[in-house]
């Protein structure tokens, strides 16, 4: 207690003090399906106009659609869903957006608190399936503790590491007055992440960087959680210090992908450059990245030469996987802050000729021009699926454009060869890699940016897994675009079983595919298709003008692989590359790479 | 490259006490495959908000780092100790019961006087005693009372202090 007493307000219902709360949170928007259990939050959001109710078509989407409201504003993406069956659809949302951190405050109806244990009708043990799905989580068992979990949840939501946060409502709450208070001015009792830096740890990083040869920066999704004016920073910081540097698949956009500082992404089907760099490098940078096993490939040969610095907000991923030579703990806005300001002030030279033998090293493995395909002019030649991405690219470049994917080749074919200039403008189901992802992000990035183009770059296999969700673009005008790269396969299976199992294709070609034209007509969406090359553009064309959900069914070739690739259980100076920059057999997979997914 | 070598960790944990928090902290382990030799947990505070849990786990020094970064990163945990960093105190307390006759039954008096083990309930065919110490010394008895009629033993698990004036809060 701090000695003041706050005035205590009864609120006609725990309904009513939860909107309270959401109001005085900011929330404008939630993303939601109604249930027995939720119908007194459903009733109150019916009297008033100022939080905005998207209803999806399944509450697996809710999340998803949160997740992109969220990635693409900053802002803590709200969910709102009954009991049981609500609860338990919302899972793979909540554990999507725990793996990728992205700050989300999930509100779940549960059976009156006498009926708790009674296997009553939709009963879940929701905070139960939920603790491992979720930041943290909360059962309401009294009305006088419901505001201060309500405010509480956003909290933790949004500060330190981001990540969701579930609240559940039993019924008996939601119907009885209760009391409101403000959001807490005082600290949490338990809950206190470091956000600034130790200077000490601040200047060891620099000392290392100044003495460094061959430098990388490896930037992650962290940058973009700390904000635009932390890209901002870290561009300063990269520009300053003249460092080659490299995105994750979740940092993309966290530095402009045209400046030629950039090299590309990393990892499994990073560029040629990058991972060369990476291994080769002597001292590494991370900022906000947490040494994913798609990004280091095998570890015991993982940038095996360099002093590692390593700036995360979350202190359990020091030395998780990777041992590191300094850890920085600490927000990345903080981070990049203070090794501007230590860089600034500290007076040793860095090492300008080796850096310039060391761009000179880069450059010849940029030649290589790992990303190259052929793209058949000839009329009636099969779309590349590479080429598709690329017109998209320049067909879009010049608007405020928003991207999502679904998961498996066309998320890594739209993540090498879209170029994102600015942070949250991509959003990807990065760390779950969850098919079905794409469209109800879309439809929540769409909500937020209501004039901006958003297109949801998808597979014809992935967008089946959440294509009820175009009955909500239909309901709420959405225009987003849903840009499918359809090869027929399940892609990434196929690749994976032409790679790595004897080209066995099990169960991996789209058998019994919906007409995706009919399909979006179906659902009074605009659909279009590009059968040849010599549709392409005209198709983009046309997606991009119509002020009108549009699915554009692009065909592309069935046998297209992504490269570059580094296989399971292989090291960053052991990729495969595409047909055609290949200097003899690739490496081979090993039985303990087998065992990798 | 990493050490392999496996260690013994005694950690402390202050947290809050509320439902659920012994099972965040166990799905924790399970979850991520960590080791749990041993866990106590009992309300400390007065008022009865916080929890002491004492763990007893296993695990290369990269991986008993990994286990505090977690625990510590839990909402309402306000505190991780790992007390076998430095010279710390630990103790369980077992009952155990032991039925038998004759010279099996006044060997195991006589073991459990040596153990300085109390009798708290005996009977003409049992004993059952309380016995305090490390859990090598709770092993070791037990091991002894085995051929002499050992039938049943409940333990608390361990609980842990560091020496001196190092607290945990």
């Amino acid at each position: 207690m701090d000695g003041t007493i706050a005035p205590i307000e009864l609120v006609n219902s725990g309904a009513e003090a939860v909107l309270r709360a959401l109001k005085a949170q900011g929330v404008d928007v939630i993303f939601g399906y109604p249930g027995g259990a939720v119908l007194p939050i459903y009733d109150a959001l019916f009297q008033q106009n100022e939080i905005r109710h998207i209803l999806v078509r399944h509450e697996q989407a809710a999340v998803h659609a949160a997740e992109g409201y969220a990635r693409s504003t900053g802002k803590v993406g709200v969910v709102l869903v009954t009991s049981g069956p609500g609860a338990t659809n919302a899972v793979t949302g909540l554990v999507d957006a725990l793996m990728d951190s992205i700050p989300l405050v999930c509100l779940c109806g549960q059976v009156p608190t006498h009926l708790i244990g009674n296997d009553a009708f939709q009963e879940a043990d929701t905070t139960g399936i939920t603790r491992p799905a979720t930041k943290h989580n909360y059962l309401v068992k009294k009305s006088e503790d419901l505001v201060r979990i309500v405010h509480e949840a956003f909290l933790v939501a949004r500060t330190g590491r981001p990540g969701p946060v579930l609240v559940d409502l039993p019924k008996d709450i939601l119907i009885t007055p209760a009391p409101y208070c403000e959001p807490a001015s005082t600290p949490h009792r338990s809950y206190h992440p470091r956000t600034e830096p130790d200077p000490r740890r601040i200047e060891e990083a620099v000392a290392m960087l100044k003495c460094a040869e061959r430098p990388i920066i490896y930037a992650g999704g962290g940058v973009i959680n700390a904000g635009p004016e932390a890209a901002r920073l870290l561009a300063e910081f990269t520009r300053l210090t003249g460092f080659p540097i490299t995105n994750t698949l979740m940092g993309l956009g966290a530095f402009p992908a045209s400046d030629p500082l950039f090299v590309g992404m990393l990892g499994m089907h990073g560029t040629y450059e990058a991972n060369l760099a990476m291994h080769g490098c002597d001292v590494m940078l991370n900022i906000g990245a947490r040494f994913d096993d798609r990004v280091t490939g095998r570890l015991n040969a993982f940038s095996p030469g360099s002093k590692k610095i390593h700036a995360d907000i979350d202190p359990s991923n020091m030395n998780k996987t990777v041992t590191v030579d300094v850890a920085i703990v600490g927000d990345a806005l903080a981070t990049l802050k203070a090794l501007i300001t230590a860089w600034k002030k500290d007076a040793t030279p860095s090492n300008r000729p080796a850096l310039a033998r060391w761009w000179e090293q880069i450059n010849v493995w940029r030649a290589k021009d790992s990303l190259r395909y052929t793209q058949p002019r000839e009329p009636g030649s099969v779309i590349k699926p590479q080429y598709a991405i690329e017109q998209l690219y320049k067909a879009t470049c010049g608007r405020e454009t928003y991207i999502t994917t679904e998961v498996g080749q066309h998320q890594m074919w739209a993540a090498q060869y879209f170029k994102f200039e600015k942070p949250n403008h991509w959003m990807t189901s990065g760390g779950l890699g969850t098919m079905g992802y794409g469209l109800p992000a879309a439809m929540g990035v769409q909500v937020a940016h209501p004039n901006a183009l958003v297109i949801d770059i998808a597979g014809e296999a992935s967008i089946l897994m959440n294509i009820q969700e175009m009955g909500t673009l239909a309901q709420y005008r959405l225009p987003a675009k849903i840009f499918i790269l359809n090869n027929q396969y399940m892609g990434m299976v196929r690749q994976w079983q032409e790679l790595l199992h004897g080209s066995r294709y099990s169960s991996s070609y789209s058998e019994a595919l919906p007409d995706f034209v009919k399909l979006a007509e179906s659902f009074h969406a605009i659909g279009l298709r590009a059968e040849k090359v010599e549709d392409l553009d005209r198709v983009i064309a046309e997606m991009i003008a119509v002020d009108k959900p549009v699915i554009a069914d692009i065909w592309v070739d069935q046998k297209e692989n992504v490269f570059p690739m580094i296989p399971s259980g292989a090291a960053h100076n052991e990729m495969l590359l595409g047909p055609g920059n290949r200097d003899g057999s690739g490496p081979t997979v090993t039985n303990e790479g087998m065992a990798l997914v | 490259m990493s050490d392999t070598t496996l260690r013994s960790a005694t950690i402390s944990v202050l947290v809050e006490n509320e439902s659920g928090v012994l099972a965040r902290v166990i799905g924790l382990f399970s979850g991520r495959g960590y080791n749990i030799d041993n866990l106590t947990v009992a309300p400390v505070e007065r008022d009865g908000s916080k929890s002491r849990i004492t763990l007893v786990t296993s695990g290369t020094t990269m991986v008993i780092e990994q286990i505090k970064a977690q625990l510590d990163r839990l909402v309402p945990v306000y505190k991780v100790l790992d007390l076998s960093e430095g010279p710390h105190l630990a103790r369980e307390l077992a009952l155990i019961k032991v039925i038998g006759t004759g010279e099996k039954r006044a060997e195991a008096l006589r073991l459990a006087d040596a153990f300085r083990a109390r009798v708290i309930d005996a009977t003409t065919e049992s004993f059952t005693f309380e016995l305090t110490g490390v859990t090598d010394k709770l092993d070791a008895f037990l091991d002894l009372m085995r051929p002499l009629g050992l039938a049943e033993v409940s333990r608390t698990g361990v609980a842990a202090i560091a020496r001196g004036v190092k607290t945990i809060s």
